[in-house]
C-alpha cells in the first residue's frame, strides 16, 4: 500500500514560496489502477516523483509498504527506486541504444549479467508486442512503439509500481487507446499498482479504477472513478467530467442556443445516464405517458471500467404540464436530469 | 638569393624528398598524440565542469571555479606566446625544449581547455528527461555517466574532437617554427628562409592533406555513431 501523509512541498522561487503540494492525504491500495487528474502545474507530477524520490517533500511522509520514501537515501534509495519503474511524456530512451538495449539498460544498472539481462529483455519485448523489432533504434520507431518499449523497460527488474507521467499526451488517439490497453492487461498480467498522471479525463476512464483530482496543489476530489463521474462535487471535477463525457460540448451549444432562440417556448434538458439506465428504454417510456415533441440535439454513451455513462441532450416542446411531469418521471427513474436556459 | 618569380614553387629539384617524408611523420605523430591526450583531459576536465555546475556542495562549487578559470586561461593565450611561456616547463617535463616532444605540453595545454568546454557543452545540451529516467531506475552517477552521459553525447563529443584536431594540426606547424620539427619547421627553415618555395608548397599541399583526412574520419565516425536520423 502506498501512503501519503500530509505531505507539502514548497519550491523557492524568486517571487517568493511556491506550494507545489499542499497537504496531500492519500491512500493507495495494492493492484488498483489510480490516476492523478489535474490541469499543468497543479502539482500532480511533483506528488508522483515522491514515490521514488526524485522530489523530496518539504514536510509529511510518503510510505510504501511501511518504508517511508523520504527517509532513504544513497544504496537505499537506489534499491527502492528499482522496485519502481516510470514511464515518460517523451519516453525518454536511450537513442544510441536499440530496443533490446534499451530494455536491458534498467537491468544492467541492477547488475544483472549480460546474457540474464538479453535473455528478459527478449521476453519483455515480446510482452509489449514488440517482437522482431529488437534491433532498431528509437528513431526507426512511431510514437506507440517508443512507449512501449518505456513500458518493457519500466517492466524490466519486476517493480511492485509503475508510474505513468502523461504516458500517453504525446500520442494521437488510437495509439492512445492501444497503450492504455497494454497497461490496463499488464495491471492484471503481473498484478502491479499503477498510478498515472494525465490532464485527459478519457484515460482515467477508460482503465482508471480510482481516481484523485488536482488543483493547486491540493486534492480536492477522490474516490472510485464512477463515483466520481456520477457526482463531481469541485467545479474543477465537473469541467473534467463534462469534457469528456461531452467531448463536443462547444458544439453542442451553440445549437442548443440557436434552438433556445427558435423556439422560445421549448424546454431544452440534458439527461444523463449511470450504469444499467443507459440500456433501458426511459426515454420512450416518457414519451407514452407524456405525449411531447422530442427533438434529439446530441448523444454519447461511454464505458468506463466500473460501468456506462450516457449523455442526451434534447428538446422537448407541448403543453406545459406534460413537460413537467415527463421531468418528474425522469427523476422518478434517477435520471439527472439539467433544464438548460438561455443564459 | 634564388629565384624569386612564381615559377620557382614548382622547382621541386631542391625538394628533399626524405626530409619532407620525415617532416610529414613528425607533423602526424605529434597530432595524434597530442589528441589522443586531448581527448581524455577534456572530457575529463568537461565531466568535472559539467558535475560541478549547479552543485550546492561548497567543494564542488570551488572546484568548478578553479576548473572554470584554468580553463578560460589557458584558451585565451594565444598559441605562439603560450609556446614561450611554457618553455621552462616544457624543460623540466620533456627534458628539451628542441624537437617534437618539446611541442606536446605547450599543444595539449592550449587545446585541452578548450576541448573541455565543447565537452561541457555537449552535456548540456543532452535531453535531461533521460537522464531522470537513469535516475528513476536507481542508477549511481558513475552509470549515469558511463551509460547515459558518454554514449549519449558520442557524436558531439566526436565532432569535437575533429574540430579541436584541427586545430592541432594549425598548431603543430607554429610550434615547427620555432623548433618543434615537422612540416611546418620545413615549411619555414628550409622554405621560407632558404628561399625554396617549392618546398613550402609542399609541406602546405600536405597539410591540407591531412586535414582533410581527419576532417574525413571524423565526418564518417560521426554519420556512423549516430542513430538519431
Amino acid at each position: 500500500m502506498i501512503e501519503f501523509k500530509d505531505v507539502t512541498k514548497t519550491f523557492d522561487a524568486k517571487q517568493g514560496a511556491v506550494h507545489a503540494v499542499q497537504d496531500v492525504n492519500l491512500k493507495i491500495e495494492d493492484g488498483h489502477i489510480y490516476g492523478i487528474v489535474g490541469y499543468s502545474g497543479a502539482g500532480k507530477s511533483t506528488l508522483v516523483r515522491m514515490l521514488n524520490g526524485l522530489e523530496t517533500p518539504t514536510s509529511g511522509s510518503v510510505v510504501i509498504d511501511d518504508v517511508d520514501i523520504t527517509a532513504l537515501s544513497g544504496a537505499k534509495l537506489r534499491d527502492q527506486r528499482q522496485k519502481i519503474g516510470m514511464i515518460f511524456q517523451h519516453f525518454n530512451l536511450l537513442w544510441s541504444r536499440t530496443v533490446l538495449e534499451n530494455i536491458m539498460f534498467p537491468l544492467e544498472i541492477a547488475g544483472k549479467s549480460k546474457s540474464e539481462a538479453r535473455e528478459k529483455a527478449k521476453h519483455l519485448a515480446e510482452l509489449v508486442g514488440l517482437d522482431g523489432r529488437e534491433t532498431a533504434y528509437p528513431s526507426e520507431l512511431s510514437g506507440g512503439q517508443k512507449q512501449r518499449v518505456g513500458i518493457a523497460r519500466a517492466l524490466a527488474n519486476d517493480p511492485q509500481i509503475l508510474l505513468s507521467d502523461e504516458a500517453t499526451s504525446a500520442l494521437d488517439p488510437q495509439t492512445t487507446d492501444e497503450v492504455l490497453d497494454l497497461l490496463l492487461s499488464i495491471n492484471q498480467k503481473l498484478h502491479l499498482t499503477i498510478i498515472l498522471i494525465t490532464h485527459e479525463m478519457h484515460v482515467i476512464r477508460k482503465i482508471a479504477d480510482h481516481v484523485a483530482v488536482m488543483e493547486a496543489g491540493t486534492i480536492v476530489e477522490q474516490g472510485p472513478v464512477l463515483e466520481v463521474f456520477k457526482r463531481p462535487q469541485q467545479a474543477v471535477t465537473k469541467r473534467f467530467v463534462n469534457e469528456e463525457v461531452t467531448p463536443s460540448l462547444t458544439d453542442t451549444t451553440v445549437v442548443v442556443d440557436q434552438l433556445l432562440t427558435k423556439y422560445p417556448k421549448g424546454t431544452i434538458v440534458k439527461l444523463t445516464f449511470h450504469g444499467d439506465q443507459a440500456q433501458l428504454p426511459i426515454v420512450s417510456e416518457m414519451l407514452r405517458q407524456y405525449p411531447l415533441d422530442l427533438n434529439i440535439i446530441e448523444g454519447g454513451i461511454h464505458q468506463t471500467q466500473e460501468g456506462a455513462i450516457g449523455s442526451l441532450y434534447l428538446q422537448l416542446t407541448g403543453d406545459a404540464d406534460q413537460i413537467k411531469g415527463a421531468l418528474a418521471y425522469l427523476q422518478k427513474m434517477r435520471v439527472e436530469t439539467e433544464v438548460l436556459n438561455r443564459e | 638569393m634564388n629565384s624569386q618569380g612564381l615559377g620557382s614553387y614548382f622547382d621541386f629539384s631542391n625538394v628533399d624528398w626524405n626530409n619532407m617524408l620525415t617532416a610529414t611523420w613528425e607533423t602526424f605523430w605529434l597530432t595524434i598524440v597530442s589528441m589522443i591526450v586531448v581527448a581524455v583531459l577534456g572530457i575529463a576536465l568537461g565531466l568535472l565542469l559539467y558535475e560541478t555546475t549547479n552543485s550546492e556542495n561548497l567543494l564542488a562549487k570551488a572546484l568548478n571555479w578553479i576548473v572554470a578559470l584554468f580553463v578560460n586561461v589557458f584558451r585565451s593565450i594565444p598559441f605562439i606566446i603560450l609556446i614561450v611561456l611554457l618553455l621552462p616547463v616544457t624543460s623540466k617535463l620533456v627534458g628539451t625544449i628542441i624537437g617534437p616532444r618539446a611541442a606536446l605540453p605547450s599543444l595539449i595545454i592550449s587545446a585541452a581547455p578548450f576541448y573541455a568546454r565543447m565537452v561541457e557543452l555537449a552535456f548540456h545540451e543532452l535531453d535531461h528527461g533521460v537522464i531522470e529516467a537513469a535516475e528513476s531506475m536507481g542508477a549511481t552517477r558513475w552509470q549515469i555517466i558511463r551509460k547515459v552521459l558518454l554514449p549519449e553525447s558520442m557524436p558531439a563529443l566526436v565532432s569535437g574532437i575533429t574540430v579541436t584536431t584541427i586545430s592541432l594540426i594549425g598548431y603543430t606547424a607554429m610550434a615547427g617554427a620555432i623548433g618543434a620539427g615537422g612540416l611546418g619547421n620545413l615549411a619555414y627553415q628550409d622554405g621560407f628562409q632558404s628561399n625554396n618555395n617549392a618546398i613550402t608548397l609542399v609541406a602546405t599541399v600536405i597539410i591540407v592533406l591531412i586535414v582533410f583526412v581527419f576532417q574525413f574520419i571524423g565526418d564518417l565516425a560521426v554519420r556512423r555513431i549516430d542513430k538519431r536520423a
